[in-house]
């Protein structure tokens, strides 16, 4: 194992992948000389070139539309968004081309295209910088959509995208860049689309995905520590969603709060109790609890901002009232 | 090269070419150099260029005739006039330049020698057509051949053909990439980001504009404030630009093979714009009448390239009367084979319809 920072588990993930396929390029505004708005690429350009790593105007629907056809043609492009809110510039380049390609063309041409984007809000970036477009992103098929919560995931889940024949959406939380934890020094790979129970417990099941696994597990410390025993389930995958790992945790416990850090309405969790009130309805001893970002615009000011997140002190009121109340 | 070029080939008919003798090479450009002649093309090069406008002509008209059946449905974009662009520019490239093109595709992709009947089976939605009947006329693909769409939001393809001009310059390849894209495209954001990519990057990527002077009913002059050539953005994005005469096939099969050469050899984006016309509607639920007299339209029709090249071949004897003859009896044969397929082809499963999302 070593210890890793969540930035320095992609950096790592993304030189392995240069390092052993000649295919692999990188594209994206300021990754070069610059060094990456979160500085994931930093160096890159002094080791492996400007042929591979390629700075690019700011044109995100010229570039991500170019890294759709060079994946079209054999090339394993992966494209940075320096934020998943740059994406509604390309958007027409990620769903009507990178997603519906494949499937208009009858199956003729593969799409092997990664597309990293920071996401999420908290940092007084306001309401064009701080949105979590993975949500709308994971309904589109053709594309696949993670979003890690931690450093051994990222890197195993980097691997799988990257390795993926298909356009995947990986969604990087800014809050988790300098978060730490261990990392396995042998090879391995998180498989897109399977989530994780990162704790087990008997009493309730909170489920979530990236920054929110944060939020939830602060919440079952504090539940744990008032004698509730608490299941985490880390979706990891957006797209597609492990059904199976989350109706089983719902089984288990009969109580499950699903939280996202995207705005609640039309959010993904909506898909998750929606899916769980079919397949596990009779295990059910409460309805699903879903919280989510307020339905706002982001605002900048501070303390506006933390009152249109959840928190932790949320779940746990939650969870007492609505599920064991 | 486009006026030294369309003038030579002026010579070889009474074609008009008024609108190519206003062109200018911009920004340097290298000069006027000799059109291949007709007499220099092999006879059968020459009329096979001819058999190509043919079949995409009578293939879009049977196309409207089952569309009137309602065998064919969605919208339906026919390339009717515009024959002599894509057949002229697709006769310049090699098998390993890539084409990638607009939602009119119908001419590009049987210029680019795409299979007639599973095109046909295809716009009837059909199990054997080229994308299993999930694409339809707006989205023909063929990767086989290099054919990669038809693309039906106006200038969307203009990024992804940069990508495939970039995966050829990675590979070091030698070959280039076509994209064709309509006077409406230009106002598209995409168009002004591929411009700049493409030469920032110094793509081999020709970018090929079909001026037909109309996107969908808006006329050029209408929504463009800067005249009608467009040749004259390009010093901006540092691109040579030329002007051809789109209704003269083998004007534009020259200025085509000298740019593609550039394209190829020097690895730089070269715009190319041909003037031409559709002769019919937007599409076909549009009579084509409301925002164009009827005169502009006759005027065009009189250089009907698949009346006029005939008629120069034979003025310049590089064809009798019995081979344009044969021609034509081969494409209506060919034609209602297509129809034919289509019509005996299956559905396609139920089930299949969630197949080909994933690799």
């Amino acid at each position: 194992m070593s210890n890793k920072s969540f930035r320095e588990a992609i950096t790592y993930g993304l030189e392995e992948a240069l390092e052993s396929d000649e295919n692999v390029l990188i594209m994206g505004e300021d990754i070069g000389a610059y060094g990456g708005a979160y500085s994931v690429t930093k160096g890159f350009i002094e080791k492996y070139g400007a042929r591979r790593i390629k700075d690019t105007p700011i044109s995100e629907a010229a570039f991500v539309g170019a890294g759709v056809g060079a994946a079209s043609v054999g090339l394993r492009p992966i494209v940075e968004l320096m934020s998943i809110s740059f994406a509604l510039v390309a958007f027409d380049q990620i769903v009507n081309m990178s997603a519906n390609l494949r499937y208009m063309s009858g199956g003729q041409i593969e799409v092997p295209m990664v597309i990293r984007a920071p996401t999420g809000a908290g940092v007084q970036l306001g309401a064009t910088h701080s949105q979590s477009f993975e949500t709308w992103l994971a309904e589109v098929p053709g594309m696949k959509c993670v979003c890690p919560s931690n450093p051994s995931d990222a890197l195993g889940l980097l691997r799988s995208a990257i390795a993926d024949n298909n356009p995947v959406i990986f969604a990087e939380h800014a809050h988790l860049y300098n978060f730490r934890s261990e990392v396995p020094d042998d090879y391995f790979t998180v498989p897109i689309g399977k989530g994780r129970v990162t704790r087990g417990g008997e009493d309730v099941a909170l489920v979530s995905y990236g920054y929110g696994v944060h939020i939830v597990e602060e919440a079952a410390d504090i539940l744990e520590s008032e004698g509730i025993s608490v299941e985490v389930v880390d979706m990891r995958s957006l797209h597609p969603i492990d059904f199976d790992t989350i109706t089983a945790s719902a089984k288990k416990t009969g109580k499950v709060l699903a939280l996202d850090t995207a705005r609640k309405t039309g959010g993904i969790m909506a898909e998750v109790v929606a899916e769980l009130q079919q397949r596990a309805i009779d295990w059910l001893d409460a309805p699903v609890v879903r919280i989510g970002s307020k339905d706002v615009p982001w605002p900048y000011s501070r303390g506006l901002e933390q009152h249109a997140l959840p928190d932790a002190g949320q779940v746990v009121e939650a969870v007492k009232s609505e599920l064991l109340g | 090269m486009a006026v030294g070029d369309t003038q030579q080939s002026a010579d070889l008919g009474e074609s008009g070419v008024q609108e190519s003798a206003t062109s200018q090479p911009v920004n340097g450009a290298t000069g006027a150099r000799p059109v291949a002649r007709t007499e220099e093309l092999r006879r059968g090069d020459l009329l096979e260029l001819y058999r190509k406008m043919l079949l995409i002509r009578r293939f879009e008209e049977a196309c409207g005739q089952q569309y009137s059946l309602g065998r064919i449905r969605g919208f339906l974009h026919l390339y009717i006039g515009q024959e002599a662009t894509g057949v002229g520019a697709m006769a310049a490239l090699d098998p390993g330049d890539y084409v990638v093109t607009h939602y009119r595709d119908h001419g590009h992709a049987l210029a680019r020698g795409l299979d007639a009947n599973r095109m046909m089976a295809e716009m009837f939605g059909k199990r054997t057509g080229l994308s299993k009947g999930k694409g339809g006329s707006m989205h023909i693909f063929d990767a086989g051949k290099r054919f990669m769409g038809g693309h039906a939001i106006v200038g969307a393809q203009l990024p992804l053909a940069a990508g495939i001009a970039l995966a050829q310059q990675y590979q070091d390849s030698g070959c280039g990439t076509i994209v064709f894209f309509g006077d409406g495209a230009v106002n598209q954001g995409t168009f002004h980001e591929t411009m700049n990519l493409a030469s920032v990057w110094r793509l081999p990527l020709l970018l090929f504009m079909e001026n037909n002077l109309y996107g969908m009913g808006s006329a050029v002059g209408r929504v463009r404030s800067r005249g009608a050539d467009f040749t004259d953005a390009m010093a901006a994005y540092d691109i040579d630009g030329f002007i051809v005469d789109g209704m003269d096939v083998l004007a534009v099969k020259s200025a085509t093979e000298h740019a593609m050469a550039r394209v190829r050899s020097e690895g730089v984006p070269v715009f190319l714009e041909a003037k031409t016309f559709r002769f019919v509607g937007h599409s076909y639920a549009d009579p084509g009448d409301q925002y164009r007299e009827r005169d502009e339209v006759d005027e065009w029709r009189l250089r009907d390239p698949i009346v006029s090249y005939p008629e120069l071949l034979m003025a310049n004897r590089a064809a009798t009367q019995a081979e344009i003859d044969a021609v034509g009896n081969d494409v209506a044969a060919q034609v209602d084979t297509a129809v034919e397929y289509a019509l005996a082809s299956p559905e396609p499963a139920l089930n299949e319809v969630s197949d080909d999302i994933y690799a």
